[in-house]
């Protein structure tokens, strides 16, 4: 079974690197500012000890008043998991790093996050629509996505 | 002898009614009847037969009904199951699943059709020769089911291809689709030549 790595355990350690960038966290996930989140994950991957080799997941939620990403990293040498959120204020501009130069799981869920919420991706290498086709108005899955059936 | 049933009558008049009945009908079958073809040759016997042109061509083609592979949702599943040993639909003549569009002439549309993949579906239906048949297959089918108001599904394959019988259902059993499928060939029984 994999471990799920102790939040605040790991903020409280990341706070030696990255010490302005760690907006909150909880027992089982760490909040980070999105500006920082490529030097984050980066160091998540390729620090020994974490080697966080694998990107289970990207999930969206759009809370209304802001979008909230999560990110599940894994490891497979040390088998134990950390959830990464941010959060993006700015719905109509919403934008963050890619992470599919860190793992290339990242590229199919980026485009399709970008396809139903409205998400960009700076320097992903191929942002388009994945699921939708070219030319569909909105993006359906954010909460004030209207459609006349 | 015949019975007045508006007089009274008893059970030994019905007993000699039943006896004339049978003696008469006797008396008039003593030799056996020819068969309507004894006046050809035995060769012409074995050889010619007359029917409908409507007649044969509509038996050819609602016995030998091959459906082209378009599955695209989990209706499909029943029609794997139907076109499987237990309900068997070649006894219908029609278990070649076709993968060329070119072959086949019934389209079974087994499941909800996205407006991405509706493109793939009209140009399977425009590669099937004449003469071809829809069975609308499922809620999906019909009018898009489920997902009927969604941003992404065709509210019904009837806005890509015309559609010969609707089998509702979500999903429809085995049963209902051979019953569907039963509907399709009485409809097709009664096509006319004279009138393609």
């Amino acid at each position: 079974m994999t471990k799920p790595l102790c939040g605040s355990e790991i903020a409280s350690e990341l706070k030696k690197e990255f010490a302005e960038s760690i907006v909150e966290n909880g027992d089982d996930y760490i909040l980070v500012d999105s500006r920082t989140l490529t030097g984050i994950a980066a160091y998540l991957k390729d620090t020994t000890g974490f080697d966080f080799n694998c990107l289970n997941y990207i999930i969206a939620v759009d809370y209304n008043d802001y979008f909230e990403l999560v990110y599940s990293l894994v490891s497979l040498k040390h088998n134990h998991s950390l959830t990464l959120k941010v959060r993006l204020t700015n719905k109509e501009a919403a934008s963050l790093p890619s992470l599919s130069g860190l793992w290339r799981s990242a590229d199919f869920q980026e485009r399709e996050i970008y396809d139903l919420f409205g998400i960009r991706f700076e320097s992903h290498p191929n942002l388009k629509r994945i699921l939708l086709w070219d030319g569909f108005e909105g993006h359906p899955l954010r909460k004030d996505f209207c459609h006349d059936a | 002898m015949e019975i007045d049933k508006k007089q009274p009558y008893s059970d030994k008049d019905l007993d000699k009614y039943e006896g004339v009945v049978i003696e008469s009908l006797k008396a008039g079958s003593q030799f056996a009847i020819e068969d309507p073809d004894s006046w050809l040759t035995e060769e012409l016997q074995r050889n010619v037969l007359t029917t409908t042109v409507d007649a044969v061509l509509n038996w050819s083609r609602r016995t030998s009904l091959w459906p082209v592979i378009c599955f695209p949702a989990c209706c499909a599943f029943e029609v794997i199951s139907a076109s499987s040993h237990r309900f068997d639909i070649s006894r219908f003549g029609m278990e070649i699943l076709r993968a060329s569009p070119r072959q086949a002439d019934l389209m079974i549309t087994a499941g909800t059709l996205t407006w991405k993949m509706a493109p793939q579906v009209k140009r399977l239906y425009d590669q099937m020769a004449e003469p071809k048949w829809v069975i609308a297959m499922g809620a999906c089918g019909i009018s898009g089911g489920l997902f009927k108001g969604s941003y992404s599904v065709v509210p019904g394959y009837n806005h890509i291809v015309p559609v010969d019988v609707y089998i509702p259902g979500c999903p429809p059993r085995p049963e209902t689709l051979l019953h569907g499928i039963e509907m399709l060939r009485k409809k097709i029984s009664k096509r006319s030549i004279s009138k393609e």
